[in-house]
């Protein structure tokens, strides 16, 4: 489960050598996130993110707990009682606006580490497994998000409710009949609220429990690295603990400022007035959007206007939108280069810029007014986030040829401060 | 398969068991029964599990609602409740119910004449459930001086689907026409929904 050379877990104290005998938990931990887990030298700081996140989830854990003990899930309190935190309970007004900044940055963070896994080539084999769980963790992220943004039954978590539950009333034959049972009645009301709180307290313990499998299956095959290149020996690593554990501080540092900066500064700057609107089933908010972090995939389930091979425009959209995040499951055998890093693949690396391009644009398209000109954009951009996946990425993994790799991590992280690998013996025993 | 050998209690006479001529069949068919019969358990504890997440009684209360016609001018539409769900009542002017005719029935997306929409005799009183059957927003278009898109129906603010004077879906992602419920006239002014 890890390199041969990996520090080994001697308890010194007495009582630590007797838990160690009876549980070995500190000794997990050592060899997880410890010093007994020896990490390729040459992270960057885009290493910091799967640490952000869990750290974000922590956040999401413990301000959640406490605002389910002033929160009531019913349909004729839930608003009232939002208020009630906002203005009468000590410090609501902290706790809420941290746990509903507290997904943004959730989601921004996982974002950055989706895009990192993409870049340096972190999904491909011996790391599939790594990836497919991580496909997993997002859509229980996304799934858990929608139903919290349900619970303050504002206009926006009313209408979210509504049309997102509808997205399975395109499902022929039986599609009507799920949404209904989904939701417990005809349309959102105390029955949906109430399950929603139900499992948006459940989901996040089932994501920790996924999140350990994810690190779980990281392990065997220890991190990738910017180069993509194997571990070669003992000089190409570092032992976790104090070197990441040093570096992940730095990043956590900078995540609570910009986290800070949110709940302090502008806490309504990601969320939606009309939310502070009590849930009304009679009016439609006149723009309705989802979350920022939703925005893309909503933009690909608006693009299909128009009805294509007997299959309806609102199922087309339905499959588009669930399709393009499975379609991630499928990308660790899309990309068949053997080289991972993108650094060194000239053609692939230009593509992913392209594809981050396009998905800023989705994320616009998703936000902006259904006229004319954002509808054929979003089509553009939703045409070329499938093209991406399933037509260039197989074809410049075949075609393209990858600059000329370092033979070893050490090799490249002495060239780049203009020595040879030779220079340092100590090191390269 | 076991066999006569693993179907010896430890301890117990081997001989007893050969002799005897002991079908370790017998113990595969008590072991798989068993089994599946706490499958059978398992599957049916799920019903319950399930069937709580369908809609409760009161939810399935079969609600109807009366609606008042007489206050509702030509041109003039109103919004009420029927099951939670926004109803939409309109009286439509001479002039929509010819723009509704006038369009060719084959080249609507859900073919519908208004005829078939509306009670006999009573093609004036377009009454449709409120929810766009995209997924499920409040059209536009009932209230006073709200768009009613081009086609001068309804318009569905939420994915741009826009419904004409007889509440057919013209054009957007929505696949269908505005549900129009089952109601009677209980008088010339009043209506029973449901």
């Amino acid at each position: 489960m890890s390199f041969p050379w990996a520090k080994h877990y001697e308890p010194k104290q007495p009582l630590m050598r007797w838990l160690d005998e009876k549980l070995p938990l500190p000794r997990l931990v050592y060899n997880s996130i410890g010093a007994g887990y020896p990490v390729p030298r040459n992270l960057n700081y885009w290493w910091n993110f799967g640490v952000l996140a869990g750290v974000a989830l922590v956040c999401q854990i413990i301000t959640g707990v406490v605002l389910a003990m002033h929160y009531a899930p019913n349909a004729l309190v839930a608003f009232g009682s939002t208020e009630h935190i906002m203005r009468d309970v000590n410090g609501g007004w902290f706790l809420r606006y941290a746990h509903a900044n507290g997904a943004s940055m959730f989601l921004f963070v996982v974002y950055v580490h989706i895009a990192r896994g993409l870049y340096y080539g972190s999904y491909k084999a011996p790391r599939e497994m790594v990836w497919l769980l991580g496909v997993v963790i997002f859509l229980l992220m996304m799934a858990t998000a929608f139903m919290g943004y349900v619970l303050p039954w504002g206009q926006m978590s009313f209408w979210g409710a509504q049309v997102i539950t509808g997205f399975f009333s395109a499902i022929p034959g039986v599609g009507e009949t799920i949404r209904v049972w989904l939701l417990g009645g005809f349309a959102p009301d105390n029955a949906a609220l109430n399950r929603f709180f139900s499992l948006h307290y459940l989901l996040p313990f089932v994501i920790a429990g996924v999140i350990i499998l994810h690190i779980w299956a990281l392990h065997i095959p220890g991190s990738n690295n910017p180069t993509g290149v194997d571990v070669k020996g003992e000089q190409d690593t570092v032992p976790f603990h104090p070197y990441y554990t040093a570096k992940d501080g730095v990043g956590v540092g900078a995540f609570f400022l910009v986290f800070a900066l949110l709940v302090f500064f502008a806490p309504n700057l990601l969320g939606h007035p009309d939310n502070y609107i009590e849930a009304n089933p009679l009016s439609t908010p006149a723009h309705i959007v989802p979350e920022w972090y939703f925005l893309p995939f909503y933009a690909i389930l608006k693009s299909f206007t128009f009805n294509f091979l007997w299959i309806p425009a609102k199922l087309w959209g339905v499959l588009a939108m669930f399709g393009s995040i499975l379609l991630l499951f499928f990308l660790p055998w899309l990309d068949s280069s053997p080289v991972r890093s993108a650094s060194y693949r000239p053609k692939y690396r230009v593509f992913l810029g392209v594809l981050l391009l396009d998905v800023l644009v989705l994320g616009y398209v998703g936000g902006a007014e259904p006229i004319a000109r954002n509808v054929i954009m979003g089509q553009i951009a939703s045409m070329y986030y499938f093209a991406h996946f399933l037509i260039i990425l197989p074809w410049i993994s075949r075609s393209e040829r990858p600059l000329p790799l370092p033979t070893s991590i050490t090799e490249a992280v002495l060239a780049k401060h203009g020595e040879t690998a030779h220079a340092e013996p100590a090191l390269a025993h | 398969m076991a066999t006569v050998e693993e179907a010896i209690p430890p301890g117990a006479n081997p001989t007893r068991y050969h002799e005897e001529g002991h079908d370790p069949r017998r113990r595969d068919f008590i072991n798989i029964a068993a089994v599946a019969w706490a499958g059978v358990g398992a599957g049916v504890i799920v019903l319950p599990l399930i069937n709580q997440m369908n809609p409760s009684a009161d939810v399935l209360a079969q609600a109807t609602t009366d609606v008042d016609l007489s206050k509702i001018a030509p041109g003039q539409a109103i919004k009420t409740i029927f099951r939670k769900q926004p109803l939409f009542v309109r009286n439509l002017t001479p002039a929509e119910i010819a723009e509704a005719d006038a369009v060719p029935v084959s080249s609507l997306r859900d073919p519908q004449t208004l005829e078939q929409r509306t009670k006999p005799g009573k093609k004036n009183w377009l009454i449709t459930l409120g929810v766009c059957t995209h997924l499920g927003c409040v059209p536009l278009g009932a209230g006073e001086g709200e768009n009613r898109g081009p086609f001068g129906g309804y318009f569905c603010p939420c994915h741009g689907s826009a419904y004409d004077t007889a509440a057919r879906i013209r054009q957007g992602p929505a696949p269908l026409n505005l549900h129009v419920p089952d109601y009677t006239f209980t008088s010339d002014t009043t209506v029973k929904v449901g």
